[in-house]
């Protein structure tokens, strides 16, 4: 077992009034899973993340991780096992402007002495693991927003961690860069990496094998995410809306006199009458044929 | 090898640092630099006053040692008049007795009018000598001949004059050869002794004229006056062993018991060199103390612009921390940041500071032709501008150390 949270509470004092941002998390990861945790605003996945991470204690509970019974530790101690234990992927990247993507990998390893040896190889294979080999001399404003990530997971990557935590890592990225850094969690995990990633997304969340769910500072479930109902009715609701959108390019497309064809998973999504008005003036179809291929 | 390595990498990224924010470092920079060199540009400068004033000290002769009447301060109506001048036994007799001296001469000194056919000068000094004050004094004869033995073993009524007293007298010829009358006695000039440049601060110079006599014509002359030994050591620095062993023989040959004091006064002029030594450096550590009042403004400045980078830099010092920095390498990582700053600084400052003294030095006609910046003001000034870093520094990295990484992280 990598991580066991037993009854962790966490309570901050805001002024006079103290505020239970968890209330008695149990929490179980073992090594080479891939979880999720989800949670509105406010539910405490942020202090849940930041427990997990080592960067805050808890007020009440035991954490052991990899062994070691972190819970009660100092400031320097929590810092070393931060630099050994657990590899961090922020949504805004955290990379040092002013320093090369090898530099930022290297990072970590400038606070572990017995890894000052063949540190620069070290980094130099961490962004091979990224697939940034070839950009080891560029700083992250010659990089792009994905690449800039793959960086900083390469710096969580480098002192292999127990486990990669990652904190809406795709959050500050377009759809398709989003797409590529999963496949690479997905490939870091496939290689035995444990990773738990924080977020609110659930196409995001779809991808790990497991999600929890926080409320109000408490788990609220715990599935694995194909049984997840949560997850299911989402998935359902996305497939509805593809639905539509198809329709509703089929419609535009139909009313601009492109032939009307419906996909077949769209078709066994229920049904919809579509009334096509011809009065509309014919208009230059080129573009919005394009895209009803696409959705269909 | 572990610990140079992480030094060499704290320095360097503190240089990165630095070289990102160069306008703001340049400033605080100066700031030290200004310090760091008046610091050495003070201390050099004075250096080079200190070494006029010992040179014009030791002009005079740096091995000579006085020794005359003197009523104890402290019991000056106990002693008379008789009981404490100096007698020629007294004086004779202390060369034998004080290993440490190697000539001396007993002096009687007057003032006497000196005339030459028309021409008075009212007061003149007159010294009575022996040859060997030539010696002492290292003032040769540069026209005629010294007095001998026989000069003073006869009581001749011979005289040597200084150049001011043949100008003065008017006496034609170059002086030798001419008969003047010295307190109505008719004197012989045999000899010309030279005028030594000495230091102003010094009445040995060609300032007013000067007759000797021999020391048993001065001693007929004034049977009751007082007299005074000057002698040389063999070394400059035996000048205590010379005070102690003349003390003792003169406390001996006046029968003086143990707890009376002194009737006699010792002074030797290595004892004011060590005096004027001390008192120098003292202005020279003191004024470059003055100095470092602008390094403690430079420490502030340093401390306001650290803390305005810790301020801009708090959402790397959370990322820092989030891989693993402990508060100390953070504490340490902006203190080796102050200390370079003011190091830096002070490079210039020292660079600085020399570049203008070895000017002063290199001028013609300088008037410090001797000032050097002294080693230990210099190592002074890196200690210091160290110190100003660790000192101002420690706010500012304790701060960035204190930092909760999460709190830091979400910095904007």
């Amino acid at each position: 077992m990598t991580i066991r949270l037993s009854s962790i509470q966490k309570i901050y004092k805001v002024g006079v009034e103290r505020v239970h941002a968890l209330r008695g998390v149990d929490l179980s990861i073992s090594k080479g899973e891939f979880v999720a945790i989800m949670g509105s605003s406010g539910s405490g996945k942020s202090t849940l993340m930041n427990i997990l991470g080592c960067l805050d204690r808890p007020s009440k509970g035991e954490y052991v991780l990899n062994g070691k019974p972190v819970a009660k530790m100092g400031a320097a101690a929590l810092a070393e096992v931060r630099n050994q234990e657990i590899g961090f992927v922020f949504q805004s990247f955290e990379l040092l402007p002013r320093s090369t993507a090898l530099q930022n990998v290297m990072l970590p390893l400038i606070y572990s002495p017995k890894r000052w040896m063949g540190a620069r190889k070290r980094a130099r294979g961490a962004l091979d693991r990224v697939g940034l080999g070839e950009r080891v001399k560029h700083r992250p404003n010659q990089l792009s927003g994905g690449q800039r990530q793959r960086v900083a997971i390469a710096r969580a990557l480098v002192n292999e961690p127990s486990i990669l935590l990652a904190d809406e890592p795709t959050g500050n990225l377009d759809s398709k860069t989003s797409e590529e850094i999963i496949a690479l969690f997905k490939q870091l995990h496939a290689d035995g990496q444990t990773i738990v990633i924080v977020t609110h997304e659930e196409d995001i969340a779809g991808h790990a094998e497991r999600i929890v769910r926080l409320k109000d500072g408490r788990v609220m479930s715990d599935r694995k995410t194909t049984e997840d109902p949560i997850h299911r009715e989402y998935l359902d609701r996305m497939a509805v809306a593809a639905a539509d959108m198809a329709k509703h390019d089929a419609v535009s497309a139909a009313s601009n006199g492109a032939p009307l064809a419906v996909a077949p998973e769209v078709r066994g999504h229920g049904e919809a009458k579509v009334t096509v008005a011809t009065t509309a003036a014919p208009q230059p179809v080129g573009a919005k044929t394009g895209n009803t291929g696409g959705a269909a | 090898m572990i610990i140079v390595r992480l030094i060499m990498q704290t320095v360097i990224l503190a240089l990165a640092q630095i070289w990102t924010n160069k306008v703001r470092a340049v400033l605080a920079m100066l700031l030290i630099a200004v310090g760091a060199g008046s610091l050495v540009l003070v201390t050099g400068g004075f250096e080079g006053f200190k070494k006029n004033i010992l040179k014009e000290f030791s002009s005079v002769g740096a091995n000579k040692v006085w020794v005359f009447p003197r009523r104890p301060p402290e019991a000056r109506d106990r002693f008379s008049w008789r009981q404490i001048r100096m007698n020629v036994k007294e004086a004779d007799g202390m060369l034998a007795k004080c290993p440490s001296l190697e000539r001396l001469t007993p002096v009687l000194e007057f003032t006497a009018d000196a005339q030459f056919g028309d021409r008075r000068r009212p007061v003149v000094k007159v010294q009575g000598i022996r040859p060997i004050w030539h010696e002492i004094e290292q003032r040769f004869v540069t026209a005629g001949r010294p007095f001998s033995e026989i000069d003073l073993e006869a009581v001749r009524n011979v005289c040597m004059v200084n150049d001011k007293a043949i100008e003065e007298l008017g006496l034609p010829g170059g002086g030798p050869g001419n008969y003047i009358l010295v307190g109505g006695r008719r004197f012989l000039i045999v000899g010309v002794v030279e005028t030594k440049s000495v230091s102003p601060m010094f009445g040995q110079n060609d300032a007013q004229s000067e007759v000797y006599i021999p020391f048993n014509t001065a001693m007929a002359m004034k049977p009751d006056w007082g007299i005074f030994v000057v002698a040389q050591t063999r070394r400059p620095e035996l000048f205590e062993d010379a005070k102690a062993e003349i003390t003792f023989y003169m406390r001996k040959i006046r029968n003086l018991k143990a707890d009376d004091p002194n009737t006699f006064g010792v002074e030797a002029i290595e004892q004011y060199i060590a005096q004027i030594k001390r008192i120098t450096t003292m202005i020279q550590v003191f004024a470059g103390g003055l100095t470092m009042v602008a390094l403690i403004v430079g420490g502030i400045a340093i401390m306001v612009i650290m803390l305005v980078s810790v301020t801009e830099r708090t959402r790397e010092i959370g990322l820092r921390k989030a891989v693993g920095a402990k508060p100390g390498t953070i504490l340490m990582q902006f203190l080796v940041e102050a200390v370079v700053l003011c190091l830096v600084g002070a490079a210039v400052g020292l660079a600085f500071g020399y570049s203008v003294v070895l000017g002063l030095k290199m001028i013609p006609n300088s008037p410090l032709p001797e000032s050097a910046v002294p080693t230990w003001a210099a190592m002074l000034a890196l200690v210091f501008c160290a110190g100003v870093g660790v000192i101002f520094g420690m706010l500012p990295a304790m701060k960035a150390a204190r930092l909760d990484p999460i709190d830091a992280l979400r910095h904007e």
